[in-house]
């Protein structure tokens, strides 16, 4: 491999890498701060892709799309955490698992009434569609590369959040540390209702900026939300910076597992999943006992 | 009984343990002998529980040694070392809420029993481990309640529960993380009679607040401050101790 | 007395429906206690156990493939080699992943045995083990011959009936054993208080990883037998949309005993069938359903009961398998 497909891969990595990350630092968010874990997360993200497809062909604007895709699933998250989401504080794992697995079957049946079950693509704006000529025979695609810097600035405006805010104190001190909100004055009804509905933005907005580069298709959630929970074992639960390491390193995993071993790249994954058990079972970044 | 007071059940040396930056316990060592009640005493944050959960095995220690007669169980998980004779009650009741009294403390007497995992049979076909647990159950003064769910007793009952299952387990060391804790007057009394009962044949080290009745039940003492140990001895040497005095006990007044 | 009532009537009229109901109703009911098999495999791990795996689904189809794969072209396996063998994948494959997992706790174990499981979906979706994305098929049903005579032929919907209900009934003997011997009182324990159980002396991860391994053996035997009535394997019989659905089961049926499951099992297929026959978008209503009884019945259909008889009914006192859902539940 020479150096120039080097740096084509290792781009294609952290660009994988850059939305797994905001998908799961959603998921993260949502598991930190409201104590429930929300296995609709990736239905929110093919949610997004669709939106984006919906939007966009309506409009024919993707810019449109996005900020429309992103405020509709802002919407719904608040509508959800009113009505089922906060029925879930405190309760048994398995009760959340199972009210956001009738979530799954409800939002996958109202997409497919909305917009059917085909596969779709959609076309990146105008101006970023084109490529960069690398080499005489190897270019990147402009499109890629302006994700890499929207995740970036995404993704420090989550960092600053979370080390600048009283939000964000909350969210370093992790969720069982009520006691400290109320000393801050926050009403936490409202916080969690507001922390639910950016996850699941975030999760949408994943899957938006996802879309003019991968096709929009039905089970595209599920496996977003396969790749989401290792990134979070991963990093270590309810840690944003844990979820940007986890991201990384399972972008960095796979790109250059199909590379080097494409006949076992799949699995690539979850070998690296049961590494990191096996040294800190609770992820590279996570607190000691959960 | 063979066993004379000097023989040492529990010794531990220069344990240390660390929190980060923090040295919760350092270069700690401590006998606890059969026969006898070794209490330790020292203000909140000396490292008492620390202490006690480095010796049951719910943290490890970043240095020392811990014999448990013969075995070093310095690196042993609390499950190994519950099997080779440690028994230990929590400062906060951790009972079984869910089961009756007897089915917690027949739980305790299934732990140490030959077969304890055994899949064939109900759990009531083993008539050694029911025994065990209806004597352990009678020493506390349980009996009448032994068929009432343990979330339902009061909290004194609690504390006598939890007594009956380390009872249970037939341990040669006993830890006891402040018994009395939340305990009124009347509650209090049954329960150090019952403690005193436990030394025969036995080691029992006790970590209590309530001087009266560790200077009424303790046959040794170690005092600790800040981590170390600062004195230790009979219950009459420690109460002349003048670093204990200025320590620990000048802040209480004068104790027993 | 009254307590054996139940359970002889039940068996009574299990004996009995084949020869009072159609073909296609004892196919349904075989389904339905193969799915029941499942659940209450599950049950130990998730209610007795108190450990939400979402995993069982690739034990199930694992063994369902393995039956498949030694399946001989178009003549018959023999269901003495292949049932064996196909629990013992499924065996091999839970001790693997418990392995891993139950070095977490709570929700990192769900998220754990849920990526896990789906490591083995993508095994058979993504490579030519099995067929890929497409499957494969069982042509023949399994069978039982000594010496070129057939003894046992499960292509007949009779014979296939009696033999789940035969392991059935022995799932439910194993597990009841199980649950009341010492062995299920310290997982029962270990659930309700790890740091005590640990502390009396059990080995807590080696008692959960044996009801892990236990629990995906017995879960390989309904697969084995779900991949001999469908005749085909998929993928998706290891997606954890089906341990999801499973976890449903268990739910519906009450966490706290062992035949709570099996109930559920039944009751969640029938509703499925009755959806699929009178809408299109029977997903939606079985979403919509589960989510309110997850809301309305923590506890399980079994709350139903005092609401429909009257209070003072059969609601035992607390028991030791009494579950950490049933304690959150409202009143």
């Amino acid at each position: 491999m020479d150096l120039v497909t080097f740096g084509v891969q290792l781009l294609n990595a952290v660009q994988y890498g850059m939305v797994l990350f905001l998908v799961a630092s959603g998921l993260t968010l949502v598991f930190g701060i409201l104590g429930v874990i929300n296995l609709a997360h990736g239905a929110f993200y093919m949610l997004g892709a669709y939106l984006a497809y919906w939007i966009a062909a309506y409009t024919g604007s993707f810019w449109i799309a996005m900020v429309a895709g992103v405020v509709i699933a802002f919407a719904v998250g608040l509508v959800l955490e009113n009505v089922f989401i906060r029925r879930l504080y405190g309760r048994d794992h398995l009760v959340q698992v199972l009210l956001s697995f009738g979530l799954i079957l409800v939002i996958d049946e109202v997409r497919e009434i909305l917009f059917g079950k085909d596969v779709h693509a959609v076309a990146p704006p105008a101006w970023l569609a084109g490529s960069i000529q690398l080499t005489d025979n190897l270019s990147y695609p402009v499109y890629r590369l302006a994700i890499c810097g929207f995740c970036l600035i995404v993704a420090a405006a989550i960092f600053i959040v979370i080390t600048r805010t009283k939000i964000g104190m909350i969210v370093r001190a992790g969720a069982e540390n009520r006691e400290m909100t109320r000393v801050l004055g926050i009403r936490f009804d409202v916080v969690n209702r507001y922390v639910f509905a950016v996850g699941i933005a975030l999760a949408a907005l994943g899957g938006i900026v996802i879309a003019p580069i991968s096709t929009v298709f039905p089970g595209m959630g599920d496996g977003m939300l396969i790749l989401s929970f290792v990134v979070v074992v991963l990093g270590g639960i309810g840690s944003v910076a844990g979820a940007a390491v986890g991201a990384l390193l399972i972008g960095l995993t796979d790109t250059f597992g199909k590379v080097f071993f494409p006949s076992v790249s799949s699995i690539l994954i979850y070998v690296l999943m049961a590494a990191v058990l096996l040294w800190r079972p609770n992820g590279i970044l996570g607190r000691r006992e959960v | 009984m063979a066993e004379t007071a000097s023989t040492i059940a529990l010794r531990a040396t220069g344990l240390h343990k660390r929190f980060g930056g923090l040295r919760a316990v350092s270069n700690v060592s401590i006998d606890v002998h059969v026969g006898e009640i070794h209490a330790v005493i020292g203000p909140n944050g000396a490292g008492k529980s620390t202490l006690v959960n480095l010796l049951s095995g719910e943290l490890l220690a970043n240095g020392g040694a811990i014999m448990l007669d013969d075995t070093d169980i310095t690196r042993l998980p609390p499950d190994r070392r519950a099997r080779h004779g440690l028994g230990r009650a929590y400062q906060k009741t951790t009972i079984f809420p869910k089961f009756t009294v007897h089915e917690n403390v027949r739980l305790a007497a299934q732990a140490r029993s030959p077969r304890p995992l055994r899949m064939f049979g109900s759990v009531r076909s083993d008539a050694t481990v029911g025994d065990l647990a209806a004597r352990a159950i009678a020493r506390v003064g349980l009996t009448a309640q032994a068929k009432i769910v343990a979330s339902a007793l009061s909290h004194g009952e609690q504390r006598q529960l939890e007594i009956a299952m380390v009872l249970a387990t037939d341990p040669r060391i006993i830890l006891l993380d402040e018994p009395l804790a939340g305990m009124g007057q009347a509650e209090a009394r049954g329960i150090i009679d019952l403690i005193s009962s436990l030394k025969a044949g036995r080691a029992v080290l006790l970590v209590e607040h309530d001087m009266d009745a560790v200077f009424e039940l303790a046959d040794r003492l170690t005092v600790m401050h800040d981590g170390r140990v600062i004195a230790g001895g009979s219950p009459q040497e420690v109460r002349m101790h003048p670093a204990v005095r200025a320590a620990y006990l000048g802040d209480q007044g004068d104790a027993a | 007395m009254r307590k054996a009532i139940i359970p002889v009537a039940l068996l009574a009229c299990a004996i009995a429906l084949p020869f009072a109901a159609p073909t296609y109703y004892v196919q349904f009911v075989s389904k339905a206690f193969i799915m029941g098999i499942l659940a209450m495999a599950l049950n130990l791990v998730v209610g007795h156990g108190g450990m939400v795996s979402l995993c069982h689904a690739a034990f199930f189809g694992l063994a369902g493939y393995i039956l498949a794969l030694l399946s001989p072209g178009y003549d018959a396996a023999s269901l003495l080699a292949t049932l064996p063998a196909a629990m013992a994948a499924a065996a091999a494959s839970a001790l693997v992943i418990g392995a891993l997992a139950l070095r977490t706790r709570g929700v990192y174990f769900i998220m754990v045995t849920l990526a896990f499981g789906e490591m083995l979906f993508f095994l058979f979706h993504d490579t030519d083990i099995a067929g890929g994305s497409d499957g494969a098929y069982v042509n023949a049903k399994p069978e039982i011959a000594v010496a070129g005579y057939r003894l046992l032929d499960l292509a007949s919907p009779l014979a296939f009936y009696f033999v789940v209900l035969a392991f059935l009934i022995a799932t439910v003997a194993v597990l009841t054993m199980l649950v009341r011997s010492p062995f299920g009182h310290a997982l029962a324990a270990a659930r309700d208080n790890e740091r005590r159980a640990r502390s009396l002396g059990f080995p807590i991860y080696r008692i959960r990883l044996i009801a892990f391994v236990i629990s995906g053996a017995i879960a390989g035997l309904a697969g084995y037998f779900a991949a001999a009535q469908f005749g085909f394997v998929a993928p998706q019989m290891l997606g954890w949309h089906l341990s999801a659905t499973v976890l449903v089961m268990v739910l519906i049926g009450g966490l706290r005993s062992v035949t709570g499951p099996l109930i559920g099992a039944l009751v969640l297929i029938g509703l499925e069938e009755v959806l699929k026959a009178s809408t299109d978008y029977w997903k939606l209503a079985e979403g919509l359903i589960i989510i309110v009884i997850v809301l309305a019945l923590p506890g399980g259909v079994r709350q139903l009961w005092p609401m429909i008889f009257g209070q003072g009914s059969d609601e035992p006192p607390p028991r030791p398998a009494a579950s950490a859902v049933a304690e959150s539940r409202n009143g």
